[in-house]
Parts: structure tokens; sequence; C-alpha cells
């Protein structure tokens, strides 16, 4: 409950906080929401000298489009991504997961940039990446760059941003017409962590599944895409029998979890169900069923 | 703002709205860590990680030095400065004592056992200066399942119970019930589990302890329950503190549900620091401290006979249960899973006869002691549960096997072959109205229906009983109990007619501000807005046993009746004196004392409360001020009883199990306040239901705990539960005057089987006839799953 | 120490605090704010919820109080005004939706950003809401009956109805309240 001491800097730019950064390199943590942070800090589960509150850099927060891209913020909170009519409208596999994270007041601190630079494996928004594609902007000493979802979530609380970058915002392309996404999650009973969630972007060419981006949270070590299941929706058509045999696939080539809650089994189970249920809705709003996940003509 | 309800008469029986309220929702509650008192410090614990070790060696020095540091003390300090051991209260024959210190000294018995205390300006620099203390553990063996630590070659919790059990207790007649079992025409067996849950009542626990050493006076703020209980254990066993100058105050406390009954060492530690320093000293538990220390409840494994004649009339019961006590004896552990566990075996049926059979064992566990219903749950849970399966077995009807074996109508007081004799009670009206309220013909029919369709729905019954009003002190004296179990209550009329009444029970949520001034304002005809409770504070009310076991009503609720019947005693001779008539000719009503038959004639409650602080012209031989002090000694427990109904339906996908409806029918006697019987309910229900559905202390074999946080330890939050339907009988209760038989705890002894019973009874279609809490999602897959392979 | 200035219940205070001081002591032990309270260590119970900036729920034990500097914070002891209640307390004491009135404050503080958010919630709806805040006494029963009630009293047309209407919003309707 009492965290150990710690040095307070509100730098007023990315540029600032970088500097600090390099300053105190491995001594240092950023701080945005410090949903993530601040419960290991107040356990001493971890003890930083440092920590740079990002929060009120201006650039850093909101949700745009800009050229056929959806750009957000990292400092963004869950509560604006739930919110935002331009994801609603655009994206609402976003602000249905993050309407799920935490807990109201957790979302309304929270921030994606936060979640997804500490990479927690139960975590939410990771999933929701990998199924939308999403491009992190990382800027540190040496520049901007550019890291493809896929390749962000590295293992367990490790990601591929450099200990002296900034995580400054998240590029989505806009889905084509005839796209869906679905955000389906088994939260753990207390901690409201996703024992299971499943994304699924899925987009039709007629009945058929032209493309389908299915991912995955909570049941391995690290966030991931399901290939298998992928691959076993792709042109085929979009109905009841494909996506139940899909979504068995779900956990294929990951070493699921088991914990207090349930061994590995249940968990598998848990996901292959939520697998079919996702994915079921994606196809439902691809068709316009539900609210469109493309830009009505 | 403050204008409380005030109904028209009578108050007894009327919603009204809770006068302790304003406080609480504007943010002016007064709980034990809102104090500070000029000079305060901070104490911080340093815990064993281990469940069993020897402690080497412990190196205070840096800790000592570090910034805003006071002090560190460890066990062996407290021992050299005349601290004892703390006791326990409850004695039964050939128990193995456990000496309990506040601090270990030389080996640690359960992860989160103390081992020293820092104690700072500040809570922060007191943690950081905790991390500086230096323990040298050996580790040692550990054993934290009961049955385990029974075996041979066990590592010994304490060297005195070499084979760990505490005590072995047995009640009923074994002979009879062997026999009996012998030639019945069906006998069910059955183990159950009633696993260890976690009270986590809201309010982290909490103690200040300041001392003046000009005045020698010792004051302790706490999270009691029952302060003059604590005053008493600790000023007279354990620190040494005389009664007259030691002060404890329960202020407003923030939940209780068993767990703030007893005397913990962090309070006998801040009671002794603060004579060492002079200054306040507070601690305040982390809720990680509250997973580790606060006495844990239930943790029984039980196996139970239930034997049956042909037409399905209950012939005996047979049970033994192993009781994980933990690594330490708690203040009323022994009593909890054998007076108030094995007496409660009879339930609401007729068994000719019982016998049970009880081992305590001690583990390397947090201390296992009452929470909310105490035994009671535990009873309720191996009868209603055992009783569902008997239906399935012997293809009775579980509503009909029940209704066919309830102790009849007719047949009250019944003494029961487990040493109760219950007050009164009518249990069939209950069940019935229950059924009615489900509407169970048509659920059964819908379930029929849903099953077709690969949907599984179930239905639970749970007929209970509890025992409550705790108890007569003769009695409770006879069985071990170290303390009476009376209640007192003083009340003093002012010379404005206004009223303060002292009691000695304490409310933690139960709402003893409104429902005891319904009761004061009805009996004396005043405003209720003229009536003042006190309680929780040894400096100003006389003595009290507190609040647990669902008592409050009934015994401190009585108490107070009996001082307003003295008072009104009193008034009478006074008025009549004033009145110039006899007494016997004045009566009392709607708050004027009158002449019989000439209601004109007549002195209002406030005159004559004036008249007796005047004195100016009293009846001879009557002293000045209108004040009366009873203590009530109840004759006899009160036995609350009812049906409780849940339905769920479960996903065979997932496991997971809905709540879609739940139906409490309860007879709790007389009521004061059906809003506040309503909201007990209400709680009850939900952390019964969570035992059955999510609920569960887990350790590894090495003794961590490793649901030692709300992130790991399911308490249900609101989107868990529906809402609950409840209705009432009233059977009024002859053992006291107000009819009240008590209400605290029914909802939790009630629903833990009538959730389960429903989620087994969604699982019979795969031949599933028991599974042991909590059902979780997982838990009942894997049933299904491994149903289906068989099948 | 860092220099923090900070606007409560309409008050402005400034303040050296250490930096790892959190928000729920700065109110309680700095300034004497003792409603809002601690159940907990890791973010799950919500007793100690205050309204930030006008709207947002937050849990104060997981905001340090510099992060805090040059806020607006909402605490229980500022909800009521003139002497009175906010409809949700009222709501509260009428629908006995308290017992022990330890999570109390944290659950009228979440409720508040809830009906800010959403002014007319369902059932489900309120239940979601409160999953960051543990009662333990009253299994929610009465919690959802208050907020209901609360609700429905502030629907009634008040002056500052038209200045919230731009932080209106419709929640997702397809997230689940809990798993099944």
């Amino acid at each position: 409950m009492y965290p150990a001491p710690f040095e307070y800097h509100r730098p007023g730019s990315v540029e600032d906080a970088i500097a600090l950064l390099t300053t105190y390199e491995d001594d240092a943590k950023l701080l945005a929401g410090g949903h993530s942070l601040i419960p290991l800090l107040k356990l001493r589960f971890a003890q930083p000298k440092h920590l740079i509150d990002v929060r009120h850099i201006a650039s850093l927060s909101g949700v745009r489009e800009v050229d056929g891209a959806i750009v957000i913020g990292a400092t963004t909170t869950h509560a604006t991504l739930e919110r935002s009519p331009l994801l609603r409208q655009m994206l609402p596999i976003l602000p249905e997961a993050a309407s799920q994270i935490g807990d109201a007041q957790v979302r309304n601190m929270g921030t994606i940039g936060g979640s997804l630079a500490h990479a927690d494996p139960s975590a939410d928004l990771p999933a929701v990446m990998l199924a939308v594609g999403a491009e992190m902007t990382a800027v540190g000493p040496r520049g901007a760059r550019t890291i493809r979802a896929e390749e962000f979530f590295v293992d367990l609380l490790t990601t591929a941003l450099a200990s002296d970058e900034v995580l400054t915002e998240i590029r989505i392309l806009v889905p084509a017409v005839g796209t869906g996404g679905a955000y389906e999650k088994y939260p753990h009973p207390a901690s409201r962590y996703a024992l299971v969630g499943v994304a699924a972007v899925v987009t039709l060419a007629g009945d058929a599944m032209q493309r389908a981006q299915i991912a995955v949270t909570g049941i391995g070590s690290t966030p991931s895409r399901a290939r298998e299941v992928e691959r076993a929706l792709a042109g085929r058509p979009a109905d009841a029998e494909t996506i139940a045999a899909a979504s068995s696939h779900v956990a294929d080539g990951i070493e699921v979890r088991g914990d207090l809650t349930g061994p590995a089994e249940w968990r598998g189970a848990v996901a292959r169900e939520h697998a079919a249920r996702a994915i079921t809705r994606a196809v439902q709003r691809a068709r316009g069923e539900w609210a469109t996940g493309a830009r009505s003509a | 703002m403050a204008t409380a309800t005030t109904p028209t008469r009578p108050l007894i029986g009327a919603r009204v709205t809770r006068r302790e309220d304003l406080r609480f929702i504007t943010g002016r509650g007064r709980y034990t860590d809102d104090i500070t008192l000029p000079g305060t410090t901070y104490a911080a614990f340093v815990r064993s990680p281990y469940a069993h070790a020897r402690i080497t060696r412990i190196d205070t020095d840096a800790a000592r030095r570090a910034r805003g540091v006071h002090a560190v003390y460890t066990g062996a300090d407290l021992a050299a400065g005349g601290v004892n051991g703390i006791p326990v209260g409850w004695v039964l024959p050939d128990m193995k004592l456990t000496d309990r210190r506040a601090i270990a000294v030389d080996e640690v018995r359960y992860v989160g056992e103390a081992v020293a205390v820092v104690i700072a300006d500040t809570p922060y620099t007191a943690k950081d200066a905790a991390e500086l203390v230096a323990v040298e553990y050996e580790e040692l063996p550990a054993v934290t399942d009961a049955v385990a630590a029974m075996q041979p070659g066990a590592p010994v919790v304490h060297a005195n119970a070499p084979n760990n059990v505490c005590f072995h207790w047995t009640i009923g007649d074994a002979e009879k019930t062997d026999a009996a079992i012998r030639g019945a025409a069906t006998v069910v067996r059955q183990r159950l589990v009633n696993q260890r849950l976690i009270p986590n009542a809201i309010e982290p626990r909490a103690a200040l302890a300041s001392y003046n050493g000009a005045t020698d006076e010792l004051t302790l703020y706490v999270t009691s329950q029952n302060p003059h209980v604590h005053r008493l254990i600790m000023g007279a066993f354990v620190l040494g503190v005389p009664e007259h100058k030691f002060r404890v105050i329960a202020p407003d406390v923030g939940g209780g549900f068993g767990s703030k009954i007893f005397v913990y060492p962090e309070e006998v530690v801040m009671c002794w620091a603060t004579r060492q320093l002079g200054r306040p000293v507070k601690w305040t538990a982390e809720r990680r401290e509250s997973f580790m220390t606060d006495a844990h409840g239930r943790d029984h494994v039980t196996d139970v006979e239930m034997a049956f004649d042909a037409r399905g009339t209950v012939l005996a019961l047979r049970v033994k249960t192993v009781a994980n006590l933990g690594a330490h004896l708690s203040l009323f552990a022994p009593a909890i899973p054998t007076y108030l566990y094995g007496t409660l075996l009879n339930g609401v049926y007729a068994f000719p006869t019982i016998y049970a059979e009880v081992d305590g064992v001690l583990t390397h566990t947090t201390p296992v002691d009452a929470y909310r219903g105490a035994g009671r749950p535990e009873a309720c849970y191996v009868l209603e549960r055992t009783m569902d399966i008997a239906a399935r077995q012997l293809g009775i009807d579980p509503a009909e096997l029940r209704r066919r074996n309830f102790v009849p109508a007719g047949s009250f007081p019944y003494q029961t072959p487990v040493a109760l004799s219950y007050d009164s009670g009518n249990y069939a009206p209950a069940l019935d109205r229950a059924l009615q309220m489900i509407g169970y013909d048509a659920f059964r029919a819908e379930q029929e229906a849903a099953r077709r369709e690969g949907r599984y729905l179930g239905i639970g019954i749970s007929s209970y009983i509890e025992a409550c009003g705790l108890a007569p002190s003769q009695v409770v004296g006879s069985l071990g109990a170290q303390a009476g179990l009376w209640e007192s209550a003083t009340v003093r009329v002012h010379p404005t007619g206004k009223v303060t009444i002292f009691t000695g029970s304490h409310s933690h949520g139960q709402g003893h501000e409104t429902t005891f001034a319904q009761l004061a304002a009805d009996e004396l005809g005043i405003a209720i807005d003229d009536v003042e409770i006190v309680h929780g504070d040894t400096g100003r009310v006389p003595f009290g046993m507190g609040t647990y076991g669902s008592r409050s009503g009934a015994v401190g609720g009585t108490a107070i009746h009996m001082s307003i019947e003295k008072i009104k005693e009193k008034g009478r001779r006074i008025a009549a004196h004033l009145l110039e008539a006899a007494p016997e000719d004045v009566e009392f009503s709607g708050g004027r004392f009158s002449v019989k038959g000439s209601p004109d004639r007549g002195k209002t409650f406030a005159e004559v409360s004036l008249a007796a602080y005047l004195a100016h012209s009293m009846p001879a031989g009557t002293e000045p001020g209108l004040d009366a002090t009873s203590f009530y000694d109840p004759s006899n427990f009160t036995f609350p009883f009812g049906t409780h109904v849940c339905t769920v339906e479960v996903n065979p996908r997932t496991g997971v199990v809905k709540v879609l409806r739940y139906v409490a029918v309860d007879d709790v006697g007389n009521v004061i306040n059906p809003m506040i019987v309503d909201g007990q309910l209400h709680g009850g229900i939900a952390q019964g239901t969570a035992q059955a559905l999510w609920e569960r202390a887990v350790y590894d074999e090495g003794g961590q705990l490793l649901t030692a946080s709300l992130m790991d330890y399911a308490v249900p939050k609101a989107d868990m539960l529906p809402l609950f339907e409840t209705d009432r009988t009233v059977t009024p209760s002859p053992v006291n005057p107000l009819g009240i038989k008590g209400v605290g705890e029914a909802g939790t002894i009630a629903s833990t089987p009538a959730v389960a019973n429903a989620v087994l009874d969604a699982l019979s279609p795969f031949g599933i006839t028991h599974l042991d809490m909590p059902l979780t999602p997982a838990t009942v897959w894997q049933a299904i799953q491994s149903a289906t392979r068989r099948g | 120490m860092t220099r923090i200035s900070l606007t409560v219940n309409g008050i402005t205070h400034e303040h050296d605090v250490e930096p790892r001081m959190l928000l729920v002591h700065y109110l309680r032990d700095t300034l004497g704010l003792t409603g809002t309270h601690v159940g907990c260590d890791t973010s799950q119970c919500g007793a100690c919820t205050v309204v930030l900036d006008g709207e947002r729920s937050v849990k104060a034990c997981t905001m340090f109080a510099v992060q805090a500097a040059g806020a607006e914070v909402l605490t229980i002891e500022g909800l009521a005004h003139d002497g009175t209640l906010h409809p949700l307390q009222a709501a509260f004491r009428e629908e006995h939706a308290l017992q022990c009135g330890f999570c109390t404050p944290g659950m009228i503080m979440a409720a508040y950003g809830l009906l800010r958010a959403n002014p007319h919630p369902s059932e489900a709806e309120i239940r979601a809401g409160l999953e960051g805040n543990l009662c333990r006494c009253t299994g929610y029963h009465n919690i959802v009956k208050a907020v209901q009630r609360a609700a429905q009293e502030m629907e009634a047309p008040s002056t500052d109805q038209a200045g919230r209407e731009g932080r209106v919003f419709t929640p997702v309707s397809v997230a689940p309240v809990a798993a099944d």
C-alpha cells in the first residue's frame, strides 16, 4: 500500500520525456494512467527511482482520422476509446474491448499506451491490436520508428520498445467495406483481467470470408494471432459449421496456462467457445447486422 | 437534512430509514483509521514468508537507525516486557492449548505471522524500515490440510499435540445411531468438503492505542464487534492492565462477519507499544495482511451417513468431521465446529438419533474461527446437500422429502437428539411459500423442456434452521465457554424526557441505532428522535458481550426492554404520587401516565421525568432520578428457520453457472424493521452464494496462501448476483418477551446449499451426483467432461 | 518533496508532498477528509473512489497526489450542496443501500460517475458500472435500487442538465456484464 520513494517528473513534451529516459535509464519508468504500474509500486514489486509522467503531454492524447487511418494517442484513456464516436462508427471492436477493461474507474485513468507497453498477458487491447493489424509509433533519441503489432508483443511483460523509447501513437487502417470485428472476453472473477479474450476481424466477399484476423489473449504467455483459425476461415462460407470448426484451433501452438481458476484444458474450451462467439459477431457486423465496421458509402 | 422518517406508530414492525446513514452518506463516519491523535506514530509488521520455520536470527539494527523510526520490537521484547500469550475463550475437555504470542518467538507457524514490528513517523517510513529488518529462518516442513495433518509422520504444529489433534469431540448416541443405520432400508453416504473462506469485511482491521502516563490510562480504538470482551481479555490476561484504567472504543466498524470478534496480535502490540513510547501508535491492515491474518472460516471435511426407511422417513444421521483450526487457537475456535455445529445437525428434521464426532486439527495455516454463521452453515450444508442426494437416490422429489421429514408443527418445544430444544417453529408454510414464489412445478416443466434443447436448468432447495440469541450463560459455561453470553442495557432518562440508551450490543452495519430506537420510542411512547443509542465504548457502556451469532435483537433488545419496563414502573409510581392516585390505578399509554377511567388526569413521560429529577415531591422511599440497568440472560437459544430456493442455468460448454432467481422465505420471529431484516438477508445470501460458486482460500503444499488478494479471491461484485425475492412467515419466539429470533446469519446459512443443490440439479442429466464447492466453471466443466467420457 | 496545488470540493489547496504519497492519503491525512476510505491494496474494492475534473470516477488509491496537481477533486464530503443531499445520497438512505457504511462513499462516487456517463442505466448497466466497487454487506440488491431511484430523481428537468448534454453517451450495447 505504501510505495518506496521516487522522484517525479512531469515533462511537457515527448522530447523532454525521452531526455529524462536517457538520463535515468533503467532507474526510470514512464507513468501514464498508472493502472498497471502503481499497483506494482504499492506492493513494492517495482521500485523505480524516477517516474516520468507523460499523461499531461497534449500531443499524446486523442483519437483522430488521418489519411485513411485512425490514429490514437498513447495516453488516450480506455474511457475515451469506449466513448469515441469516431471509433464507435469506424472500429467498434475497439470501444467494445475497451469497455470491458478493468472497471469504470480503471478505464477513466488507464491508457491504451500504458496497457500495450505493459504487455500483461491477460490484457484485452493487445489482442485487438493484433486482430486489426495496428502499428505502434515509438519515438526515441534516434527518432521515430513504426512497430507492427505482431512484432510489438515479444513475451510476458516484454515489448519491442527500447528502454529509452516512448510509445506515442497507434495507427489502425480504416477497415475495408464488408469488414466487421468483435471482441469476446471471459474475465477472471476477481481481477477482471481476461482469462480468455478473443478478437476477431472478418472481411466478407459475398457469403464467404475473404479474410479473417483472429487474435487471442489471456491463455498464453503473450497475446498472439490464431493463424490456424484464420486459415480455417479464409475463403470459406461464413456459416456456423465453419466457424465452429475453425474455432477449435484457437489454442493451436499456444502453451495454454492453467491457474487457480482452472486447468489449461478448461481454459482452452473457454477460448474455443469465445472464439466462436467473436467470429460469429464479427460476421454479423460485417454483414451490417450490427454497427458496421466500414464507413458508410 | 437531519430529519428522520417518523412514521405513525407502531414503530416496531415499520420500515424506518436508518438514523446512522446520514453520517455514512456524507463521509462523516468515524472508523478507527479515521482517528488520528496528536503525535500519532505508525506501525508496520514484518511477517513470516514461511508457513513453518525456526527463527534463527533477527537483526533490527538497520531498521532502528532508519529515518523517522521510533522503535523496533520483536517477540522477545514483548515477552521480556511481560506480555502474555493470547488465550482461548472456549475450552473443551482434553483440549490441547496453544501458546499464541502476539509476535512469534523462535518459531513461526503460518505465512503472515508477525515476527517484528517497526514504529515510525508515517506509515510510509514504517514500511521502508520494515524492509530493513533482517530475519533468518530455518525452514521446516509444513502441513496445511487437516486430514493430512492427522496422518502419522505429519509435521507437528505444536509439540503438545503430537498428532496435531487439538480435541476430539462427540455428541449424540453412537450405539443407537449405529443400530439405526444397520437396520435402514437406504443409507446415503457422502464425503463433503466445506472449503476455507476469508471474511473480507471491506474495512481492514485497525487499532490505535494511546497511553497517558500522567493518568495511567490506556485507550484503544479498535475494529471490534465486542469492545468489552477485548478489554477483559487483553487487560486481565494478555497485558496485565487493570480494567478501570483501560478504555476500549469500537467506533464505526466497517463490517465484521465474525472476523472482528477476536483479540488479535496487532491490537496487543499497539497497546504495549504506546506504553513504551508514550505516544499513540496506529496500525491499519493492508488488504494483503487481512487475507493472511484475519481469522478464516469453515474448512471442514465431513463424512456423512443419512439413513432412511423404505418410505423415505429419516432414521438416523452419523457425521464425522475433521475441522481445520489453523496454526493457533483463535478466541472462539473450539466452539465453532462443536457446539455451534454438532448441535445443529438435526436441522428442521425429526431425526430419531444422531451421532457426530469432530476432530479439531492444527495446521500451518491462518487460525480459523467464526465467520458469518460459524458452524451453522457447515451443519446446514451437510444436511441440505445430503437431503438432495438422498432425494435423487430414493426417487422422491426433494421438496417432498423435506416436507415428509420436518419436525411436525405441533411438537414445539422440540427436543433434538443433539442437546438443543427448539423454541418454536412451523416449517412447512415457509417451504410452501418459497415453492409457490419460484413456481416450482412450472420450473420443473421448463427444466424438462430445456433439457431437450441441450440447456441445463437446475433448482435447489434449502430448508434451514439456525440457533441465535446466544446464549444461556449457565449452559454455555457448562460446555466450556470462558464467558457468559447475556447482554446489558442502561436506559438513562434525562430530566427533559429525552432518553439515552447504552447497549452492550455493537453495530457494525446491523442498524442498532435505528432498531433499538424504534423499540424504545414505541415502548416509551416518545418520538424516535428523542432516543439516542450509545454503543461500542467501554468508557460509556457498563458492560456488554457484543454482537455476533445474530444475538443483538433477541438478547440486547430484550435487555433494553427490561430496563424500559423498570423505568415505566418507577414512572408509574411517581405519576401516581403526583396525580394522588394509587399506582395500580395508573396506566401508561402513548407516552402518558394517566388514571384509569379518567384520561384527563395524567402526566406526560417528560413531566414525570422532570419530576423524578427535581425530586421536590417523590413517593415515600423512592430515590430521585430515572434510569435503569438490566442484564438479560436468555433461558434458551432462539431458532429462526425458513426455506430458500434458487434456480440456475449451467452452460455446458464453459461450465459457467448463472443464477436465474433467488427466493428466500424466512421466519425470524417478530420483526422490528423489515427493511433492515431484508438487508441482512440480502447480504447473507450474497456471502453464502459466493461460497457455493466462487470463494475459496487456497494454500499450496508449502503453505503459501495463493489467494491473498482481491485479484485472486473472488468476493462477489454487483454483476455476479441477481435481485433477491424475499418473504416471511412469523412464528414468534417464546424465549424472549419481544418474540424476536434473529436474522444476521440466516441468509448465509440457507443460501450455500440452495445454490449448490441447484447446480447439481442442473447437472443431474450427466449423472453427476455431487461436486465440492466452489462450483466454479472449471469444476463444473471438468465434471461434465468426465461424465461425458464415462457416459 | 514536490509542491502541488489542486482543488478539492471547491477549495484550492497547496502542499509540499512526497511524490510517492497516494492521493487517498493526501485527502485523508493531509486534508483530513476521511470520508474517502482504503479497503484494499490492489485497486479492486473502490472504497477510495473520488471524482476527478467533474465527471470521471477514479480510484484515489491508484493515483499519486502529484498526478492530481492542477485537477479538481470531488469527494463524498463535497457532494451535498447547501445542506441538501445529492439525489444519490438520499436514495442510498431511502433504499437501505448501506449497512456498515464503509464502502458507501466510494460506491456513491462511482455511481455519480456512472450516472454522468449514462443517466438512464438499466439494472445490468448499473451492476456492470459498479463492478469496480465491492460491498460485503448488502449483496448489492439495494444499491442497485438506490441508483435506479437516484437516476429517476435526477431525470427531473434541472438547470444544469443542458450543460451535461455534451458528455452524455450510450454505452456499447454488446458488452457482456459478466462471463457466461
